[in-house]
């Protein structure tokens, strides 16, 4: 764990992607499916997942669509990146959604479908289920 | 992040919701960003402005806190979704009207400048060199940082709107002098504004925070914005430095081959219905340029112009806007090429432009084909 950016305690699966994200156009505000074609992600949707991706990219009208998907209850149960950046960082500050950032070897150990328990107050704070 | 008492004291919510909301913004900003303090800045600029980007839960948001918010310095605002004067000329639709009006609304309401404008780096006067801003929008913050010797973080919709309410925004490294890791030599000979654009939209991808790059000659201000514009659409960087000393950094080219891989990423289609010029929007400056270059001549189709409504205001008492409507183009000011409701894919396959930031938004936003050409091809094939 790199740091806390927004606390937070959840359990669900883990959607991984290879690929930054840019929220702002590539991400459908009401069901949250992944529309670029170039995306390791296209057509898969981000919501009710723990997504975990390098950072994101893009435009930083990208918060605003963060807090769409969230109001549209499509979004992500929590995000896990490599890097942070301030799209997603403010996005999930004012959506409430829990973001952590984490090392390069724990970006590698996180497998998609895995199912974890990340607890931002924990002194171990992501805990696989299976 | 060390705090002070007083804003210790609002982020515990002792001076209302608005202001704890924008301190937990600005605090969380603060942490991924590795800024050990706040600073006071001069201006801010605010994105999340056009009702196709920031939808109902974005209007709603900006409608509850205008109730109260106010900014605390001076304030400008990206482009929206039309034009107001000619709205009923581009069958949008009652409900996009009314939540665009609130929003303006809610924008007013808080004390920001009614720009809509996503180059407030060419219609505003340039504070001191090394003044604190709060830039969001993406190709206005790199062009603050690079061109205008100004200092912003690549803020986003939400930390430039906290900075505005607070006047305060993190101290972090794009406010500090640090030297890039990576230098881009450019390689490709004889470049206009379309290669520039592809170089930006390369250095966003390969560069980290703020790149180097060399080999570069000349710019014009074409060049210059769509350089910043290609690569605010593509990546996290938001500051190029032009040193021909560079090294230090670790390099790489860019040479055809890699403008070549970019151009096959944007350039979806041969052939456009329409053309779009401006994104970011054009200044006074290339509205002059293109009158003089469309003299005697005439579009064969559609071409849409997006320009900050005092730059036509400008253009018009110039006699300019008159000439561009004569060669058949459609200026419309407030809004921009990127994330525009008035291009619908029921209604067009295809948009010519020389915008790569504008190719980006029109593919994965709009769903519409694109193809890409220098505004000097665009001229040669395009009118008659």
């Amino acid at each position: 764990m790199k740091k806390i950016l927004v606390k937070g305690k959840v359990k669900g699966t883990i959607l991984k992607s290879q690929n930054p994200i840019n929220f702002l156009g590539t991400v459908d505000k009401k069901t949250g499916i992944i529309n670029d074609e170039h995306h390791d992600l296209f057509k898969k949707s981000v919501k009710d997942t723990i997504l975990v991706f390098p950072n994101g990219v893009g435009s930083s009208v990208g918060a605003y669509t963060i807090y769409s998907i969230k109001s549209n209850n499509s979004a992500p149960i929590a995000m896990i990146c490599k890097k942070v950046d301030l799209t997603v960082a403010t996005g999930c500050a004012l959506a409430n959604i829990p973001l952590v950032t984490i090392t390069e070897e724990e970006f590698s150990s996180l497998e998609n479908g895995k199912k974890i328990l990340l607890d931002t107050e924990s002194s171990n704070p992501i805990t696989f289920l299976e | 992040m060390e705090l002070t008492r007083e804003e210790e004291s609002a982020l515990k919510g002792e001076q209302g919701e608005t202001m704890q909301t924008a301190y937990r913004i600005l605090v969380a900003t603060g942490e991924a960003t590795d800024a050990e303090k706040l600073v006071p800045i001069e201006w801010a600029h605010l994105s999340g402005v056009n009702y196709n980007t920031i939808g109902d839960a974005g209007e709603e948001f900006l409608s509850s806190i205008s109730k109260d918010a106010r900014v605390r310095v001076k304030t400008s605002l990206n482009p929206m979704g039309f034009d107001i004067d000619n709205v009923s000329n581009y069958n949008l639709d009652d409900n996009f009207i009314s939540k665009q009006l609130s929003i303006k609304q809610s924008y007013e309401t808080m004390g920001v400048i009614p720009s809509f404008s996503c180059i407030p780096y060419e219609i505003f006067d340039i504070p001191k060199e090394g003044t604190q801003v709060s830039f969001a929008e993406s190709n206005a913050a790199i062009h603050a940082n690079s061109f205008d010797n100004l200092k912003t973080n690549k803020e986003s919709a939400f930390s430039a709107l906290a900075s505005a309410l607070t006047g305060k925004s993190p101290y972090s490294s794009l406010r500090k002098e640090t030297s890039p890791k990576l230098t881009i030599r450019m390689k490709i000979d004889n470049p206009n504004e379309l290669t520039y654009g592809m170089l930006g939209f390369f250095a966003g991808k390969v560069g980290d925070e703020s790149v180097n790059i060399s080999g570069i000659g000349q710019m014009d201000r074409r060049s210059c914005k769509s350089l910043c514009g290609g690569m605010g659409t593509s990546g996290t960087c938001a500051k190029f430095n032009f040193d021909e000393d560079d090294s230090e950094s670790e390099k790489v080219d860019f040479d055809e081959s890699e403008m070549n891989k970019v151009y096959d990423e944007l350039n979806t289609c041969e052939k456009g219905d329409l053309i779009t010029l401006g994104s970011p929007q054009l200044g006074l400056e290339e509205i002059s340029d293109l009158a003089i270059r469309l003299k005697g001549r005439s579009f064969k189709k559609r071409c849409m112009i997006f320009c900050p409504r005092t730059v036509k205001e400008q253009a018009t008492k110039l006699g300019h806007t008159n000439k561009l409507e004569q060669a058949g183009c459609e200026i419309l000011s407030d809004c921009c090429t990127c994330l525009t409701p008035l291009i619908k894919k029921e209604e067009v396959d295809g948009v010519t432009t020389n915008s790569i930031k504008g190719a980006y938004y029109l593919k994965n936003s709009n769903g519409v084909d694109v193809n890409l050409k220098s505004l000097s091809e665009i001229i040669e094939d395009e009118t008659k």
